[in-house]
């Protein structure tokens, strides 16, 4: 009786104040979705008026294309990628621990400021090499081209995303048993067929795990894309997290970017849970 | 047969630490060279190696001033999470086949799907009224922000450990509190080590919350001098890299001392 007092008391504090800095603001949010509020001042009910505009407004519409596109180039890239550096590190190589220490590095880095650093890269030092070398297609800046600039943006996600998923994956692979490889070996099984036989098969649950997790985070994508591009050229690159944050604070469209909000968070819910469902019936088989 | 070193797998990844490792020797040289040398061969090393640009990066961006503030919000979001969300996650693991606890542990990991832009508006209009637009409101935030993903790995953390030692404790007339702190708690140590440095990792690093908490420049963390700075002076390139330099700067020689933890501790965050 009195452990269960002492169990209450350990988890109200941290209740209260998770529905006080999370629950509730997140309520409101969805609240003033119904309303004209600006942030400041007076305000009526609208009623769905906002979620109407929302799927009327070009720059939303636009915002979704792009956050879309990005987001699934980007997670198939991750993945591709993640998975072959997470093999290698995981095989019988010289240098291991360094090899694994400068995979590792982009993780620790601020995304902000690598991004400035690509952003240097893409508009100064890409174009220059190409004019150089006569090289028509790297000579121009692609950040500043309406349909290229999301491709700097892909680039630098996956430069910096890799790590994380490699170290998941890695972590996959180091639960898998050597002795399997060596059977397959004895039955002649080539490379390809060992990795789809046998490997994927058994890091299947990282590989949704890691699908998932890349997804969500580049739905969201906020830090690379107002230092690459500020959401330019135009608004070719203006993410959902860009276009709430900037119209709810600098526009006063407080209300209408909340239900713009609570339209993305469906979003991402229907999203994850699909790509969770597909995925875990692929883990069954 | 099995003990061969793999050449190919070798060489194949050597070479590819070339695309992680030339953004950063291209910050390095870049930080350490003048206006004049950037006409030239922008990837030749620089003529001679002065501390100019960071001299004056320092004065300008007021480094030491936000470097104290990401220190500050750091320290101070791992010592709240650390010392709550252990807690938290052990009354819920104990007590996961009681309705309400089962409740509340699926209510806290619901928070990783729930995108952090819509609550980002009114947040920043209740944070402001309640003075909490500060570094210690942004400790606390932190604190909450993190609850999710950290309840459910010291969740599955706490469930691996044996009841027994508990039980004996009870008996020697220990409450669940001094049970908590004496017993669990120094047994959580591994996990403890993983939370504070994904925890430290994400508050050294974050961005947008601060950014909409934080409303004076004095309080800034370094990446928001980072995003102030560019805003002020964007031509400057030599300045600017020797600021994003003096930024990472603390990470990277952090992590050249606990990479081995950092990896670690990663890996088996994504066990469970």
């Amino acid at each position: 009786m009195k452990r269960d007092h002492a169990f209450l008391l350990m988890v109200i504090p941290a209740f209260v104040l998770f529905f006080i800095f999370h629950t509730y603001p997140a309520l409101q949010g969805v609240f003033y979705s119904f309303t004209n509020f600006k942030g400041y001042g007076n305000w009526d009910f609208t009623g769905f008026t906002n979620y109407f505009k929302v799927f009327q407004d070009s720059r939303a519409l636009s915002a979704y294309g792009f956050t879309f596109q990005f987001a699934i180039v980007a997670t198939i890239l991750v993945n591709i990628i993640s998975v072959l550096i997470a093999m290698g590190l995981n095989a019988k190589i010289k240098f291991r621990k360094t090899l694994r220490a400068t995979y590792f590095l982009p993780f620790i880095l601020s995304v902000l400021i690598v991004s400035y650093i690509f952003q240097f890269i893409f508009t100064h030092m890409v174009p220059d090499f190409g004019q150089a070398l006569g090289i028509d297609a790297l000579s121009r800046n692609i950040l500043g081209d309406q349909d290229l600039a999301w491709i700097g943006i892909v680039i630098v996600a996956v430069w910096q995303s890799v790590a994380f998923n490699t170290l998941l994956y890695l972590a996959g692979l180091s639960t898998v048993d050597e002795q399997l490889y060596e059977a397959a070996d004895i039955d002649g099984a080539k490379a390809w067929s060992k990795f789809w036989r046998i490997t994927f098969p058994l890091i299947a649950p990282f590989f949704t795990i890691n699908m998932v997790v890349a997804m969500k985070n580049f739905l969201m994508a906020f830090d690379q894309i107002i230092a690459l591009t500020g959401g330019g050229p135009g608004r070719a690159t203006e993410s959902i997290s860009l276009l709430i944050y900037r119209g709810g604070f600098e526009a006063g469209q407080f209300a209408y970017q909340s239900a713009n909000a609570v339209i993305y968070f469906i979003v991402i819910v229907v999203i994850s849970v699909v790509q969770l469902r597909i995925l875990e019936r692929k883990e069954v088989k | 047969m099995s003990n061969r070193i793999n050449w190919k797998a070798t060489i194949l990844l050597i070479l590819g630490t070339i695309f992680i490792l030339f953004p950063l020797y291209l910050t390095v040289i870049i930080a350490f060279k003048t206006p004049q040398e950037m006409s030239g061969n922008i990837l030749a090393l620089p003529e001679s190696w002065g501390f100019d640009n960071f001299i004056k990066a320092i004065e300008v961006t007021n480094f030491f001033n936000a470097l104290g503030n990401s220190v500050f919000v750091t320290i101070l979001t791992v010592i709240i999470v650390i010392l709550t969300h252990s807690l938290v996650a052990y009354a819920i693991a104990r007590n996961l086949h009681k309705k309400f606890y089962k409740f509340l542990y699926f209510y806290f990991i619901s928070a990783m799907f729930i995108p952090f832009p819509i609550i980002m508006l009114p947040l920043v209009l209740q944070t402001s009224s309640w003075g909490m637009d500060n570094l210690v409101g942004l400790g606390i935030l932190n604190g909450v922000m993190h609850l999710a993903f950290n309840v459910f790995i010291y969740v599955g953390y706490v469930k691996t450990l044996p009841i027994e030692l508990e039980e004996a404790a009870i008996i020697d007339g220990a409450n669940t509190f001094q049970v908590f702190w004496k017993i669990i708690f120094p047994m959580m140590k591994p996990m403890h080590a993983t939370v504070a440095i994904l925890t430290a990792l994400a508050a050294w690093n974050d961005f947008m919350l601060p950014l909409v908490i934080l409303s004076d420049s004095s309080m800034y963390t370094l990446p928001l001098v980072q995003y102030a700075f560019q805003g002020q002076f964007s031509t400057d390139y030599n300045l600017a890299f020797a600021s994003y330099l003096l930024a990472m700067l603390p990470m990277v020689v952090l992590y050249v001392f606990v990479q081995k933890w950092i990896i670690g501790g990663v890996m088996r965050g994504s066990l469970k």
